[in-house]
């Protein structure tokens, strides 16, 4: 049987404020446990939550970057459960009335661009942190983390492959992170995914059960999990057996997922709006004051580049990846005048180079402006494609421009028609076979004769240049 | 001394006829005195209290004095007061020292008033009769066989047995206003939002309401003024100007328009009650008020609502108190379940038990709209109620309880019984008014019975006026238990 696999991720974010959600305390990551949390963190009897609307603010940014409906009333909510990293015995959360909903963002797999459907983007309040070692058979309790503000982004089921689900959430990722409302520190948990994957034979209309993947903090794990989770769903099925809606856990250790709590175990969380805080009212001045603080957004960027510098929508993808690195392409397009090929160094050689090493744009020695210089002398034929590499490699270990490196290393190409000339006459008359085979119609000994102009010119001679000067002599 | 008013002590204190520390010993010794019969204090520490005088001495010698600074009063036992143990008459809070001030107590800090201890209470503000506090029922100083009401009924013991000349207090659905009228004292209730929640112990946050209890409203005039005010720690404290609650007190009454609701005087209040309030109705009228006939039609719909709604937000304010990281503990245990369920086994009561319960049933799935949001609409309706009737009086007027304070242990058996009790309470906390007990009387065994004051939305400063000129022509204020 043909089956067809549905995937639909609701993503946590960090915000990257400087306080928590609900008290002052700092949100910094890494302090000794317990020492970033407040007396509201703890739950102290008699503390009560105070909005910090700078949460607000972020999760405005984002509604308008999906296109989606700001609630401009949104309530809060307690979400109660008992577990000892919980302080108060319930997370404030949002249910009914979140302040996003609606929405979309759009996807490139492939060539093909897919749009995804955005369900709602909730505010809420992160948990502490369980510590299951060192403690001898005791478990402690960090509440740094607790508190932490989180907008919790949910998507519709849309997503028909594990390179979609993976594309939907890097480009999410490059939207919160482009927004500047989450630091994106996987590492440190800013950015958590969970996966609700369910599969059905290619035709049917109806969902089948779905599980979910809990806490994914990679796009790498994100991907084996659910490539595991799909085998082992498909594999059930097709032994005749059923799948019950659950959640599971993923291990990164052995590649595998395993049941964590079946829907019976499921709690009521027995939602009801927090008495404790007011309804969230957003004026139509605070939308209007973050909508004129949107920065060009990925989407419309990846547009602009593919028009106004000429590059493929592939192309243009890759350089809006991050905003750090759709930055560093358009001051090196605008300083060179040359977008296409800088699209193509920040894709190709840089791109590569960057992997080798695991950073960022960030990391990349090369200013925009020294790879402009480089380009410039590419465009005006004074590099050919070899001695670019060179002058490449020297740009990545040192910080002279090329033009001096150019100088310093004599790798100017020689475009002087008379010295051009001169060579290729000294290659005519060292050469009378080759010679001889052209005119009889071997076109090939062209290449042999240019090569030898070439070397002769220790690879500085322009080779078009060459060729063309070539053919004439050997023609007249 | 025993019977001054607080306005009296700001005067002999500014007078210096009498230091703070004087005052101090001198109540610190009745309540040694009296305590052990009235159980109306949870804690007291004559060491801590005694500083606190001195210093307020001290601030008066140089010059610094309010007209409160050295004034003692005393805490309801779930406002956090730094260094005292802030129990809320659980055992769940028994080994609990509060590290920080509420808003109130950071006020009365402010003001220089003296802490002289912390009054009991049912356990979690949860009761009318005082009877549900770990540390033992609290006796009516007026007939140590009644229940002094709740759950304030410590801070309302205390002040009707001159222990202290005034106390905080707080009303969820009535527990300032019942106990002030079984006790025979005068209590105020805010409206929702006046004064700062920050600090004082959740029972039902959109109920819970700090107020005061004084012998008289002038006293508790001066109270608010020190209680009152914004705080941005508390989202749903009212951002408004700061006002002097004194301001009307002198005002005339004539021209005033008395509302009586009529379903306040229909089956179920004693008439022993009905002849108190209608006496007070005539006293009233005397000064040049004029009585009109209002209707709030969803009264009774008022307990079932709250009965939802309180528990509601009760259960999940008092989840907190798991043993993980104050409060009781339970000393064994198998794993983190056992741990929560003994803890919270031990440390509650039984009538916080049941409430919890209710209030997880209530927010259930599948019960949640059937009960909760229906609630919630009643809610509204009542409120809408008080909006319809004060467009034709400024002030509604009737009993706070339907009968004077009953036998302790009488209605143990029978909470539902108890929860009819709170009828013409309730309202005025589910639409957030502010309202106030005034002595009005006594029953024919002897013990107190108030008059219950429901004033417009911040129509504190209108309401407190009324009960001083009640004051004025009445002497039931005045009347102190002979102990």
């Amino acid at each position: 049987m043909k089956w067809e696999v549905v995937i639909g991720l609701e993503v946590h974010v960090q915000l990257s404020t400087v306080s928590k959600i609900f008290s002052g305390a700092s949100t910094a990551f890494g302090a000794e446990p317990n020492t970033q949390a407040c007396n509201v963190d703890l739950a102290y009897p008699g503390v009560l939550p105070v909005l910090n609307e700078a949460a607000v603010d972020k999760a405005i940014h984002l509604g308008l970057a999906l296109g989606a409906k700001i609630n401009q009333k949104n309530v809060f909510a307690r979400k109660n459960y008992f577990y000892p990293d919980l302080p108060k015995g319930y997370q404030i959360s949002q249910m009914d009335l979140p302040v996003v909903e609606g929405g979309q963002i759009a996807i490139l797999v492939g060539d093909e661009e897919k749009i995804i459907r955005v369900t709602r983007a909730h505010m809420e309040e992160d948990a502490g942190k369980s510590l299951h070692e060192d403690f001898h058979g005791l478990s402690g309790i960090d509440l740094n983390r607790a508190g932490t503000p989180l907008l919790e982004i949910v998507s519709e089921p849309d997503m028909r492959s594990v390179d979609e689900a993976v594309a939907y959430a890097k480009a999410l990722y490059t939207l919160v992170t482009w927004l500047g409302i989450c630091d994106g520190n996987m590492q440190e948990g800013s950015f958590r995914m969970d996966v609700n994957v369910s599969v059905r034979p290619q035709g049917q209309e109806a969902f089948g059960t779905r599980r979910e993947i809990k806490n994914l903090n990679s796009f790498r794990f994100l991907e084996q999990a659910a490539k595991y989770e799909i085998q082992w769903q498909i594999d059930t099925l097709e032994e005749g057996g059923k799948i019950q809606q659950a959640t599971v856990l993923f291990d990164p250790d052995t590649g595998e997922t395993r049941m964590m709590r079946s829907k019976e175990d499921a709690h009521d969380y027995r939602y009801f709006p927090d008495p404790d805080l007011l309804p969230v009212r957003i004026s139509d001045a605070w939308i209007a004051r973050a909508q004129s603080e949107m920065p060009e957004l990925p989407g419309q960027m990846k547009a602009r580049f593919a028009a106004e510098y000429g590059l493929s929508a592939y192309d243009a993808a890759l350089l809006t990846a991050s905003l750090a690195q759709a930055r560093y392409f358009e001051a090196a397009a605008k300083a060179s005048g040359q977008g296409k090929l800088v699209a193509n160094w920040i894709n190709g050689d840089i791109a590569a180079r960057l992997n080798r090493d695991g950073g960022d744009i960030l990391a990349c020695p090369i200013s925009p402006e020294r790879l402009a210089g480089l380009v410039a002398r590419i465009a005006d034929n004074t590099l050919s494609s070899k001695l670019a590499k060179q002058v490449f490699e020297a740009l990545w270990e040192s910080d002279l421009s090329a033009d001096a490196i150019i100088e310093r290393d004599g790798l100017k190409q020689v475009s002087d028609v008379g010295a051009i000339e001169k060579m290729v006459e000294e290659a005519i008359a060292a050469n009378p076979k080759a010679v001889e085979e052209f005119r009889s119609g071997k076109e090939k000994a062209l290449n042999a004769l240019a090569g030898q102009v070439m070397k002769a010119s220790k690879g500085k001679a322009n080779p078009a240049q060459v060729l063309e000067i070539l053919k004439n002599k050997l023609a007249g | 001394m025993i019977n001054a008013t607080l306005k009296a002590l700001s005067q002999q204190l500014a007078a210096g006829a009498v230091s703070s520390e004087e005052l101090a010993r001198h109540y610190l010794d009745r309540i040694d005195a009296l305590n052990p019969v009235l159980n109306a204090f949870i804690t007291v520490d004559r060491d801590k209290t005694l500083l606190d005088a001195r210093a307020a001495d001290a601030r008066r010698a140089a010059g610094n004095a309010g007209p409160l600074t050295g004034v003692p009063l005393a805490h309801k036992d779930l406002f956090c007061q730094q260094g005292w143990k802030t129990s809320c008459g659980s055992r769940m809070l028994d080994n609990f020292v509060s590290p920080y001030d509420a808003h109130v107590v950071e006020q009365c800090k402010a003001a220089g008033m003296v802490t002289l201890g912390r009054t009991n209470m049912d356990e979690f503000a949860m009761g009318s009769s005082n009877e549900n506090s770990w540390y033992g029922p609290v006796k009516n100083p007026w007939d140590i066989q009644a229940i002094p009401g709740g759950s304030s009924g410590g801070s309302a013991a205390a002040v009707a047995a001159r222990l202290t000349p005034v106390a905080t207090a707080t009303d969820t659905g009535g527990s300032i206003r019942q106990p002030a009228s079984h006790c025979g004292v005068t209590g105020l209730k805010p409206t929702y939002g006046v004064v700062s929640r920050y600090g004082m112990v959740a029972f039902a946050s959109s109920l819970d309401q700090g107020g005061m209890m004084a012998q008289t409203a002038e006293d508790c005039a001066l109270m608010l003024n020190v209680m009152a005010g914004f705080d941005k720690r508390d989202s749903t404290s009212v951002e408004r100007a700061a006002e002097d609650y004194a301001r009307d007190l002198t005002r005339p009454l004539a021209g005033l328009k008395v509302g009586l609701p009529r379903e306040y005087f229909a089956e179920g209040l004693s008439p022993e009650v009905a002849r108190v309030v209608e006496t007070a109705v005539a006293a009233l009228k005397k000064q040049g008020a004029a009585v009109v006939d209002v209707s709030l039609p969803n009264t009774a719909l008022s307990i079932p609502s709250y009965y939802v709604i309180a528990p509601a937000e009760a259960s999940s304010n008092l989840s907190r108190y798991d043993g993980v990281r104050y409060g009781h503990r339970a000393a064994g245990y198998t794993d983190l379940i056992d741990m929560y369920e003994k803890t919270r086994a031990e440390g509650f009561g039984a009538e916080v038990k049941r409430r919890i319960m209710v209030g997880t049933y209530v927010l259930s799935h599948g019960y949640y709209d059937a009960y909760y949001i229906k609630a919630q609409k009643i809610r509204r309706l009542i409120a809408n109620d008080f909006v319809e009737a004060f467009k034709s009086c400024d002030v509604i007027l009737g009993p706070v309880a339907p009968t004077a304070a009953f036998d302790l242990g009488s209605m143990n058996n029978d909470p539902v019984e108890m929860y009819l009790s709170d009828i013409y309470t309730l309202s005025v906390n589910l639409a957030g008014l502010p309202g106030m007990s005034v002595p009005a009387g006594f029953a024919a065994n002897g013990r107190p019975i108030g008059l219950q004051l429901i004033g417009n939305y911040f129509g504190e400063a209108r309401l407190l006026n009324v009960a001083h000129q009640f004051q004025l022509a009445t002497d039931w204020h005045t009347r102190a238990p002979a102990l």
